[in-house]
């Protein structure tokens, strides 16, 4: 329990990097974190004590106990998502920084209009 | 097991919290690359070398496109104070936390202890997944095979992003 504990706060900490940080870099940064903590939280949910990898081999154990195969399956293509999205978000840091000179929201917050 | 993974997690959130609060955004940057390694780490622990191969190759080219784009820019933490309304961010921040703690608690009440999960819904896919796919890899076999729709979505929204991202990068916008 200590793990699927710790593992939530490290989601909470990228929370709160979106909420009180400043600047869209390290918006992105806890984006990618909270990412990451639910990557490992599915991880986490589909492990067995004492499991084998879901890989069938030539010198498995008698009576192997893999480890859960559908939540790595989502996490796999999760991940992928996951570097589609921070690029998109990169990208538009990118433009935006080009365009006001700063990465700071609130900047660009009062040159609207 | 669950101590290792407790002390790796430990170093990542260190590494988490230190990214929020660097001064330079280039050791931001690095810093989430201790979090992103960590993970790699963990995944071969939790044995999901397939997550660990994806991970390590993901994590790198993240780390290459935010070092491209901080080196690019002044790379200052910006010094300006937050004033009362970084102070209201703040406590709404932590408040929002405490309550998302609360839900945490109820869901994991229904979650089975750390390792002993019960494969419900995977009981098939282990069976009978290298019959029926001919895959000796069962990750492959439920991403190819079972859920190849998940695959092709995933697909799309790749070449979406990459659409996206050269879309939002060659507009020239007005000055």
């Amino acid at each position: 329990m200590t793990v699927y504990f710790m593992c939530f706060f490290l989601f909470l900490v990228g929370l709160y990097g979106i909420v009180t940080r400043r600047n869209l870099i390290k918006i992105v940064i806890s984006f990618t974190i909270m990412e990451f903590s639910v990557f490992l939280f599915f991880a986490l949910i589909g492990y067995v004590e004492n499991g084998v990898a879901p890989i069938l081999t030539k010198n498995l154990p008698e009576n192997p106990v893999f480890v859960d195969p559908l939540p790595q399956a989502m996490v796999l293509t999760a991940i992928v998502i996951g570097l589609a999205t921070s690029a998109m978000l990169l990208a538009i840091a990118i433009r935006i920084y080009k365009k006001y000179g700063t990465f700071d929201i609130r900047e660009i917050n009062n040159l609207r209009g | 097991m669950e101590v290792l993974l407790s002390v790796i997690l430990g170093f990542m959130i260190i590494g988490a919290i230190y990214a929020l609060h660097a001064n330079d955004l280039l050791s931001a940057v690095i810093a989430q690359g201790i979090v992103g390694y960590g993970l790699v780490i963990c995944f071969l622990h939790l044995r999901a070398p397939d997550l660990a191969i994806v991970q390590i190759v993901v994590e790198t080219i993240t780390l290459i496109i935010m070092v491209a784009v901080v080196l690019d820019s002044s790379r200052k933490e910006l010094k300006t104070p937050a004033g009362w309304k970084g102070t209201v961010n703040i406590i709404l921040g932590l408040m929002f936390i405490g309550f998302m703690i609360y839900f945490f608690d109820m869901a994991t009440a229904s979650l089975e202890l750390f390792g002993e999960h019960s494969m419900r819904m995977s009981q098939t896919y282990v069976e009978e997944g290298a019959q029926r796919t001919g895959a000796a890899n069962l990750v492959t076999g439920v991403l190819w095979d079972f859920r190849a729709y998940d695959t092709l979505g995933e697909a799309t929204i790749l070449f979406t992003a990459a659409l996206g991202v050269l879309t939002v990068l060659r507009l020239k916008g007005k000055k």
